[in-house]
Order: structure tokens, then C-alpha cells, then sequence
């Protein structure tokens, strides 16, 4: 009879919280000025996952925000559009449609978003569903009720599993970094997200607090990092949740650039999932033109 | 789709770039002429000599520093000495408190100024002055100040008294805190002070006594004298002196404890180091590798604790090393002042010279690696992180104390020949250990010969915390409850 043996030992470097937390501090403490702010706040701009994953999403919403996505201020020419719509698979066809031609690309949240409470099944039939609907990105959520139990070999396949159905379309892995409650399991999930096939790692489903925090992104972006210089391969990161204001962009974007450099400085490989970090961006570029704050009705809340 | 590359090295040579963002000079207040803070005034040097002091991130003078011959350095003596016998040691405890928790709250009020100045002055990134130099020196004088009145507490039924005058000769790497850690214990247990800063930065001692005078402290309490190595002679050999703190060059205080050999007089030395960091096989790499930057980068390595011989556990070798020069492409050199720097200037041409020196010779015993962001071209005085692999403890950038930004790295293999390869040195005044298990820490830092260990951190201060040396690093602790000490006299 054949010997059936699973391997039950998986190996990540371990962090240091202290360290990881004073490492974080100091990008905060880089003075970002000038010409140098403005172009860090349109970058950032060009990073956004423009979110909405609401009960009481409409269709119209949905419109009403892709055409935010593509047109952020149109009163100040040059701006960058947004990297994608982000929604549940239900809005991805309106989404779509609304986005045709913009090179906008439409995410969509699967997997039984945000719990991941589900059978294999569904969450890959729910992947399924959205990729056909047109969705260009997934973002998953793993089963952090296992991951914490310590089944990281389940976590590894239903990645693998959502990967394989997501078929062209690019995948994000959500770890909830706030429900994996030490720093070691983070780098853990990242690990494990990696080796599954995840294109992109991603801090929060937006449902938790925390959601995402410097020092849970710099976790990420070392294992992207250790990654990199094993494979030669790029993973992209994006943090999500609770970045709402352009100083917190550009303090991630100096974490970004000073751990993984230039290739990872572009909406391909690195992304803000946030429903309202552009509007504080746009007033921000407007005020390095003008000189002057405006009121926060001068820019459309969609 | 992810991309393969060639080459698995980062770039962090970004088509975005941080723009300059210098802290403004406009708050500060620089006269073109210092004198000597004797007898709680400013007095001209007898002998109506100056010596200019130098921004080394420039190469131009900021301003003109008296020189403080014998006859000055007497007068200083005498002052403290009378404010000693008026004053200060018949006040009592809880009040000559107040004075120093004054000194401590002006000094936190006066921060930015403080750290811009000793910034210009000593070429210091201002990142650091304004987080570490300035904050940890008004915390010494806080700490003390509790002490004041404690000290029976501190000692008990030991009687504790004041020595009378102490003669305090201080370096250029950190020219307030160092004035602090002097200062704040010598008042704390009633004695007065005569206290020479460094020739090449002079200034923020010298607003100091600017301070002190304001805070009114008693004339003669606080005294400071400025010049070169006459003035630390004429200090130390003066016959009215009852205690010697010197924190400097091995050399230096060699000849100290010469010249006071024979006399009544008190001493501690806080002299050189060249520190083992050891990095095991199970440390978090990633946090390590910050940690080696911490140890050796800091303040240009002007850092007598400085972590300047690095042991990497041969598993983990390439990876940290690789690590460690990407993140040292990363470092910023440039403006001090830049609120973005983080490493500054040179203190002096004389110290580039000797790090220079070193580097030359390094560069014929192991291989050489410097980091390849610009420096700046405009008479100030620059050196880049350097790295150098494959040395061995023969090679004399391993033995000898450079004082600059230079690490030597060496791999091991077992903990036994680390731990004798790190005792292997005639310094002995700090450590650091990396590695994710408790009991390893306690196995190491027990047999590591080291007045300070840091385990999974580097150059951390605190007023609390004792600091001091082993063997030719020195003897006699400051900070901390043993930092009273040296300054008392005990049953």
C-alpha cells in the first residue's frame, strides 16, 4: 500500500515587532516636500483601488464611481485615473461596462468576502462567477480560522485552488492581517500566500480594525522582498483599509520605496485599496498649485 | 504577470527623489565670539586668544572660541571651589533639585535650537540631534535632579557626601549629551564643576552655560572653559581638583591616569571600543540588518559603543551581507540640516584624515565595499558607509578603534569561537547579540566582556541605564544609580 505523508512543517523567518515598529517610525519621519510631494501624491493617485463594498451598493453607485475613477478633478489637467474599481462580484458587469476603453481595471472581492466562512466550493464557483462576469482582479480572502489552527497546508490550497479559477484574471490574496493577531503569522500568510500563485498580497478586507498599519505592510513587503531575491519574481502589496489620508500615502510610498525600490514604485505591483484617500490627495495637489486649502465641497464625493 | 530578472538586485536608484528639506536656522542665536563661562559670567581669556570653530559640513567658520590658558583654568578652579564652599554644598538637598530639573525643562524648551546648533557645529545628521542628542540630554538632567535628595536612599548608611570640585573633559561625538552625563550627576550629589568641551564644538556647551546663567544657578556652580589639549592638561593636573571624569581616546586617558597618579584625586575614563555585534543564525534578519546600520552608522560612527566589528553566523552570511549593502544604498549623506539625512558630516578633517587612513589600509587586508550614493563637493568633510568582508582578526581595521562609519565583518560557525573572538580585543565596552532565543541571550551576555550588551537592539541609551568599560575601554560607570558614585564620598 502506498504511503500517503503530508508535509505539515512550514519554515518562515521569524520578525521582530520592536524592530519592525521602529523601522516603520522612521519612513514617518521623512520630510516629503515639494515638486517631490507632488509627484508621490499623483503616483499615489495612479495606485488606487477605488472601493466600494457596501449592503446598499446600486448600480448607480457603482457608475457614479467609475466615472469618478476615470475623471478624479477634472479642473486640474494631468492627473493620473485610478488603477481599478474594486467591488462585489454582483456589480462587476455594471462595472465593466461603465469602464470600457479607460484601461481602469474592475477588481473583485470573492471568496465569500469578508469572512471567508465558506465551503471550497463556493468560494471558488464565487471566483468563478466574478472572473466571468469580467472582473480583471480578485481579491480573496483565506480562511483565517484555519490558518490559526494552524492548517497551513489548507490555506496553501485553496489559494492554489482560487488561483487556478481565476484563470487570467490577477489575484490578490486578503490575510486580515488584523484577525492574525503577531507579526510572525503575517510574514506566515505572506509566505504561504506566495507560494500558492498570489499576484499581489493584500493587508485587510476594510471589515477589521486594525486594518492595514506601516509595520503589518513593512511584514509584507520584506517577505515580497526575501521573495524577490530568491526568484527573481515580483509580488505586488497592497495595503487596505485606514490609509485615509495623503500623508499616510506618501509615508507608504517611502516605505515602498526604500525596502523593494523602483520596479515596485507602479500601480502593477503596488496599490492602496481605499474608498476615501482621493479626495485628500486631490486636495493636497491642488493646494501645492494654489497655495491654499479648499473646502472639502470642492471635490466630489462619488 | 510577475517578470523575471537577470539580477535579483533591487534599485533604489528611483526616478522619485526626496527633495531637500532643510530645518530652518532662523530661530537660532550665534554670536561671531564666545568667551569662558567663569564664576557664572563671560569673561575674555587672559592671554586674548581664539581659535575658530568650524561647520564641517561646509568647511566655514561659525565663530571664535576663547582659549582657556592656566591662569583661566585657575580662575574656573577658584570659582568652583568658592561657589562650592558658599553655596552649593551647604544648600540643601531638594533645592539644588530645583536647579537641575530648571536646567532640564530649558533645556527641552530650547530643543530646537540645541539640535540645530549641534548639528552645524559637529556635522551630526539633525534627525539624530533632534531625537537622540538633545531628548536624552535633558532627560540626564531630569533623572538627576530626582536624585538630589535621595542620595541617603541611594546609599544607605553610607553617608554620603559631595568630593568638592570635579574637573570634566568631554569629547566632540556627542558635545551636549556628553556635557549632561558630566554635568547632571556632578550637581545631583553637590559637587561643582569645571568642564571643557571639545575644540572642534564648543558651541552648545557654550549656550549651555548660556542657559545655566539664565537659570540662575549660584556663580561658580557651573564653569566652562574652552581650548584644546593645554586646557584638558591644566584641568586634570590642577591641585584644586577633587575628581576627573574624562569620556575620549584611550591615549588620552592613559595620560590622564598618569598625571593624577600619586594624588587624592577621584577618576572615571569612558574611553575607545570596538564592539562585537553577533548576528546567530535565528535572529530576524530583516531586523538585524537595521540593527547593524544602528550599530555602525550612527552619527557617522563617531560612537565610542559603536557595533564596528560585526560576527555573522556563517548559515546566514551571504544573505545579511547582501541585505546590509542593499540597505546601505539606501542610507541618505548629504546636508546635516536635511531633515532626510542620515548620515552627516565628518567632525573634522583631522578625524576624516584617520578614517582616510584606515580605510587605506583596510583596503589591503580584506574586501571593500562603500556604499554608492553621492556625497556632497563643497569643502565639507564626507565619508561613505563602508563595508569591508573577509577580515580576520589579525587585520588592524578589526583591532583598532577607527571612529568612523567602517565595519568589519567576519563569519563564525559555532557560538564558542564568537564568544572568543569578541573577548579577543583590549577593548571591552559594549556588545550586541541577535537572535530569536531568550536562552542564547543569557548564555552569550554572561560571558561577553562588555560594560554594555544590547540584545536584538543597538545604541539604545537611558539615563537609567549604567554605561561604562571593561579593560582599555575604561573604568567607572555613568548613568544610572552607579552614575552617583563616582561623585560621593562613602562610608
Amino acid at each position: 500500500m502506498a504511503v500517503k505523508r503530508t508535509v505539515h512543517f512550514f519554515n518562515s523567518p521569524t520578525v521582530d515587532q520592536i524592530g519592525v515598529q521602529e523601522r516603520a517610525a522612521r519612513f514617518m519621519s521623512r520630510s516629503i516636500k515639494k515638486g517631490s510631494k507632488v509627484e508621490a501624491l499623483k503616483l499615489a493617485l495612479s495606485m488606487i483601488d477605488l472601493t466600494t463594498l457596501e449592503g446598499k451598493d446600486t448600480d448607480s453607485k457603482v457608475r457614479q464611481l467609475c466615472y469618478k475613477a476615470m475623471h478624479l478633478h477634472d479642473t486640474y489637467p494631468g492627473l493620473p485615473t485610478v488603477a481599478a474599481i474594486c467591488v462585489y462580484p454582483t456589480f462587476v458587469r455594471v462595472a465593466k461596462e461603465a469602464l470600457k476603453g479607460s484601461g481602469v481595471n474592475v477588481a473583485s472581492v470573492a471568496t465569500a468576502f469578508p469572512s471567508g466562512q465558506s465551503t471550497m466550493d463556493i468560494k471558488i464557483q464565487d471566483t468563478k462567477f466574478a472572473v466571468s462576469e469580467g472582473a480583471d482582479e480578485v481579491d480573496m480572502v483565506i480562511s483565517r480560522g484555519r490558518f490559526l489552527r494552524g492548517e497551513h497546508n489548507y490555506i496553501f490550497d485553496e489559494i492554489a485552488a482560487v488561483k487556478e479559477a481565476c484563470g487570467k484574471a490577477r489575484l490578490k490574496v486578503i490575510l486580515e492581517t488584523g484577525e492574525l493577531s503577531t507579526l510572525d503569522n503575517v510574514r506566515k500568510a505572506s509566505d504561504i500566500a506566495i507560494l500558492a500563485g498570489a499576484d499581489f498580497i493584500k493587508t485587510s478586507t476594510g471589515k477589521i480594525s486594525p486594518a492595514a498599519t506601516m509595520p503589518v505592510t513593512l511584514v509584507m513587503l520584506e517577505a515580497i522582498r526575501d521573495h524577490y531575491y530568491n526568484t527573481g519574481e515580483i509580488i505586488g502589496m497592497k495595503p487596505a483599509g485606514g490609509i485615509r489620508t495623503a500623508k499616510q500615502a506618501v509615508q507608504y510610498l517611502v516605505m515602498v520605496r526604500e525596502t523593494l525600490g523602483e520596479d515596485w514604485l507602479t500601480n502593477k505591483y503596488f496599490r492602496f485599496g481605499a474608498s476615501s484617500l482621493a479626495n485628500d490627495v486631490l486636495l493636497q495637489i491642488v493646494k501645492q498649485q494654489s497655495g491654499v486649502y479648499q473646502s472639502k465641497d470642492y471635490f466630489s464625493k462619488d | 504577470m510577475a517578470i523575471k530578472t537577470k539580477e535579483n538586485h533591487l534599485k533604489f536608484n528611483t526616478k522619485w527623489e526626496y527633495a531637500s528639506a532643510p530645518e530652518s536656522k532662523d530661530h537660532i542665536e550665534l554670536k561671531d565670539q564666545y568667551e569662558l563661562f567663569i564664576g557664572g559670567e563671560f569673561v575674555k581669556p587672559k592671554k586674548g586668544k581664539y581659535f575658530p570653530t568650524i561647520n564641517p559640513a561646509t568647511g566655514k567658520k561659525i565663530a571664535s572660541i576663547a582659549e582657556a590658558s592656566q591662569e583661566d583654568v585657575d580662575k574656573a578652579v577658584k570659582a568652583a571651589r568658592t561657589a562650592y564652599d558658599k553655596y552649593w554644598s551647604k544648600m540643601p538637598a531638594k533645592e539644588r533639585a530645583k536647579y537641575i530639573y530648571r536646567i532640564a525643562r530649558m533645556l527641552q524648551e530650547r530643543a530646537r535650537e540645541f539640535a540645530v546648533i549641534e548639528t552645524m557645529d559637529g556635522g551630526k545628521a539633525i534627525r539624530e540631534s533632534k531625537s537622540v542628542d538633545i531628548p536624552l540630554a535633558a532627560a540626564h538632567f531630569f533623572y538627576y535632579a530626582g536624585w538630589a535628595d535621595k542620595l541617603d536612599y541611594a546609599f544607605p548608611n553610607r553617608n554620603p557626601k559631595p568630593l568638592g570640585v570635579a574637573g570634566q573633559v568631554i569629547p566632540w561625538n556627542f558635545p551636549l549629551l556628553m556635557a549632561a552625563w558630566k554635568i547632571a550627576p556632578a550637581l545631583a550629589t553637590g559637587n561643582t564643576v569645571v568642564l571643557k568641551p571639545a575644540e572642534t564644538t564648543s558651541l552648545t556647551a557654550l549656550k549651555l552655560a548660556e542657559l545655566i546663567q539664565e537659570a540662575g544657578l549660584p556663580p561658580g556652580v557651573v564653569n566652562i572653559v574652552t581650548g584644546a589639549g593645554a586646557t584638558g592638561a591644566a584641568i586634570v593636573n590642577h591641585p584644586d581638583i577633587n575628581k576627573i571624569a574624562f569620556t575620549g581616546s584611550t591615549n588620552v586617558g592613559k595620560i590622564i591616569q598618569k598625571a593624577i597618579a600619586g594624588t587624592d584625586k577621584k577618576a572615571t575614563l569612558e574611553l575607545g571600543g570596538k564592539a562585537a555585534n553577533i548576528i546567530l543564525e535565528d535572529a530576524t534578519i530583516d531586523q538585524a540588518v537595521e540593527g547593524i546600520i544602528n550599530g555602525i552608522y550612527f552619527n557617522q560612527g563617531h560612537v565610542c559603543c559603536a557595533g564596528s566589528r560585526l560576527f555573522v553566523q556563517e548559515s546566514v552570511e551571504d544573505i545579511v551581507i547582501k541585505k546590509l549593502k542593499a540597505r546601505m544604498e539606501t542610507l541618505i549623506i548629504g546636508d546635516p540640516l536635511d531633515k532626510n539625512t542620515d548620515i552627516g558630516a565628518i567632525n573634522s578633517s583631522e578625524q576624516l584624515k584617520t578614517i582616510k587612513k584606515y580605510i587605506k589600509i583596510g583596503k589591503t587586508e580584506a574586501d571593500f565595499y562603500e556604499s554608492s550614493c553621492p556625497i556632497p563637493s563643497n569643502g565639507g568633510f564626507w565619508c561613505k558607509p563602508t563595508l569591508f568582508t573577509n577580515t580576520s582578526q589579525s587585520h588592524r581595521i578589526v583591532q583598532e578603534e577607527i571612529f568612523g562609519p567602517v565595519l568589519a565583518v567576519q563569519s563564525f560557525r559555532t557560538i564558542e569561537e564568537v564568544l572568543e573572538k569578541a573577548n579577543n580585543t583590549y577593548y571591552g565596552l559594549s556588545a550586541g547579540v541577535w537572535t530569536d532565543k531568550g536562552s542564547k541571550i543569557f548564555r552569550m551576555t554572561s560571558k561577553l566582556r562588555a560594560g554594555v550588551i544590547w540584545a536584538n537592539t543597538y545604541n539604545k541609551f537611558d539615563p537609567t541605564s549604567p554605561f561604562g568599560g571593561f579593560k582599555e575601554s575604561g573604568f567607572g560607570r555613568e548613568g544610572g544609580l552607579h552614575g552617583l558614585a563616582p561623585y560621593l564620598k562613602l562610608n
